[in-house]
């Protein structure tokens, strides 16, 4: 059924326009402003036309080098535990007891970490990774095994991916748990009937019916991977040097601790677009696999858990 | 049962006791003297202390950071609730122009880094001067926890059919009593997810909550980092903060352990 047209509905909307607006439009434009301007203190501001943004897409240059180096790292970042969480998730979800106390339980355990302010998280592995009071350096280094996240480059990275991968490999799996529930028991046996295999089962009925919850948790991961920011902060600070400093780290040092206004606002403005881009691709293509799906913009389907 | 089921069960015993290991090492941390932290590393408390609780529940420092934490996330929270509702409504019930514009424009401030608004909503909320107040933060939510609001509510209020607006029509309820008597109630459940995923993100977020305060309105997140870099350590301490955070999670979870994943999913589920 189309929904009417009916532009009084703007009227309905427009408080929501109105405040996200202000919290997004207004300070916006305040980093443009900045972004082609420089100071050199005492709010005096001279106009530096894209000077801060040639200076910022050239890699030769120290702001350019120092950009270019946390972006880099940042989409390594993302990589690794997209590639860890999604196969991981997918396989906790098919685990998922079906029925019973049990189902309820494991949900709530599962969603657990989701629920933890960010820093707390940050603190969480700190006290459980640090090879003096923690479980897990402890434990390692009794093993023989050389850790320690503080000063070694190798096991900063391996603690902030397995922090990632506690802290959110439960929203795929959710996200997963949610689409197959929306298989009907009729398709399973249907595919018992023919003697298809575990794999044939996987491959061409629940993956494809997960295929948009799916579409979802790769977005949300990539872009909250992408805008990382208070976990890492806590737990290694962006250090041993610059190993763990990504993206918003890097942005938030140049903008609130060395107030470098306009390089921070040029960095600010490309960093947005790339978010916006991303963003883009992934709407239009959720929207799409929507209307693949059963002919609508977007289906509704009631998944109680 | 079959083998792959057994297989099943096993990697999620393994998943879940990776999830908690973690967290009972927090709370074997808080119940235990910092004498022992430094000196030991035990796996249970040999001698369980509550000090850590008690610090922090009789002295101010410590516990108006959680009030001012609530302060600003249940603010936040109703503001946005409040003004999400018309909103996703409209998006549920009509078609207008620009509205997949503004869909879309919502979603992408979801996604906006807040890195990049930390110091612009600085300069924003010191120059109307609510800076340092409980308002800075909660407005400064709204950036993410509107759109969110309004994908959920849209998810949930699609579910009911439009013929039970064209009835209350019939029956002569105006639009604003048909809103509040009829329709919010049949959504009432959704409008419980959405207010805990409101409540949930506020919640969890520092880098804007530490950014628009300083003393007055400084949230828990924050007395905990500046402990950390102060005090020389007190791990015990820091544990049994970080603990407290957990339980308000914790506690709610129950509740809307049905609709978790499509609170997460932006109500797309």
């Amino acid at each position: 059924m189309e929904k009417p047209i009916n532009n009084r509905a703007w009227l309905l909307v427009a408080p929501v326009f109105l405040i996200v607006a202000f919290s997004a439009i207004v300070p916006i434009m305040t980093v443009v402003n900045y972004s082609v301007q420089d100071t050199f203190g005492n709010n005096q501001f001279f106009w530096n036309g894209l000077g801060w943004f040639q200076e910022l897409l050239d890699p030769s240059t120290e702001l350019g080098g120092r950009f270019f180096a946390a972006l880099w790292r940042n989409l390594a970042f993302s990589a690794i535990i997209l590639a860890i969480e999604v196969p991981l998730g997918i396989l906790v979800a098919l685990s998922m007891p079906r029925e019973g106390w049990k189902v309820a339980a494991t949900l709530v355990v599962m969603a657990l970490p989701l629920l933890i302010p960010w820093n707390v998280v940050g603190t969480i592995w700190q006290v459980f990774a640090r090879a003096d009071i923690g479980l897990l350096g402890y434990g390692l280094n009794w093993l023989g095994i050389d850790y320690n996240y503080t000063g070694d480059t190798l096991s900063a990275w391996i603690t902030i991916v397995v922090m990632d991968v506690w802290h959110w490999t439960s929203l795929v799996a959710l996200l997963c748990y949610a689409g197959l529930k929306s298989i009907p028991d009729a398709y399973y046996q249907a595919a018992r009937i023919d003697g298809a295999s575990r794999w044939a089962i996987f491959t061409t009925i629940q993956l494809p019916k997960m295929k948009r919850v799916l579409l979802i948790a790769v977005l949300l991961r990539f872009m909250d991977s992408f805008m990382i920011y208070t976990e890492p902060f806590v737990l290694t600070g962006g250090g041993p040097g610059n190993a763990t400093t990504f993206l918003s780290i890097d942005l938030v040092k140049l903008a609130l601790g060395q107030f470098d206004l306009g390089k921070a606002a040029a960095m600010s403005l490309v960093y947005n677009l790339i978010v916006l881009a991303v963003c883009w691709v992934f709407y239009t293509v959720m929207t799409h696999a929507g209307q693949d799906y059963d002919g609508n913009r977007r289906p509704q389907e009631e998944t109680p858990a | 049962m079959n083998r792959s089921s057994r297989g099943g069960a096993i990697v999620m015993v393994l998943y879940l006791l990776f999830l908690l290991l973690p967290i009972y090492w927090l709370v074997n941390m808080s119940l235990k003297t910092n004498f022992e932290i430094n000196t030991t590393v035990s796996l249970w408390p040999r001698a369980i202390t509550f000090e850590h609780y008690i610090k922090i529940f009789t002295d101010a420092s410590w516990y108006t950071g959680y009030i001012n934490s609530l302060t600003y996330v249940v603010l936040n929270t109703i503001i946005s609730i409040s003004l999400a509702l018309p909103a996703a409504y409209a998006f549920s019930r009509y078609t207008f122009v620009g509205d997949k514009h503004l869909f879309f424009w919502l979603l992408s401030n979801r996604m906006a880094p807040p890195a990049v608004f930390a110091l612009p909503f600085f300069n924003l909320y010191s120059a109307i001067g609510l800076f340092d107040t409980p308002w800075a933060v909660a407005l400064a939510h709204c950036l993410f926890n509107v759109p969110l609001a309004v994908w959920i509510l849209e998810g949930f209020m699609s579910g009911v059919p439009r013929e039970i607006d064209e009835t209350a029509a019939i029956d002569g309820y105006s639009f604003p009593r048909f809103f509040v008597k009829i329709f919010m109630p049949l959504i009432a459940s959704g409008i419980g997810v959405a207010a805990f995923f409101c409540f949930m993100f506020s919640w969890v977020e520092l880098l804007l909550a530490r950014t628009l305060t300083a003393t007055n309105a400084k949230p828990i997140a924050v007395t905990m980092t500046r402990t950390v870099s102060a005090a020389g350590m007190d791990w015990g301490l820091l544990a049994a903060a970080g603990v407290l955070t957990i339980i308000p999670g914790a506690l709610v979870i129950w509740f809307v352990r049905n609709y978790i994943a499509k609170g997460f999913a932006l109500g797309r589920v």
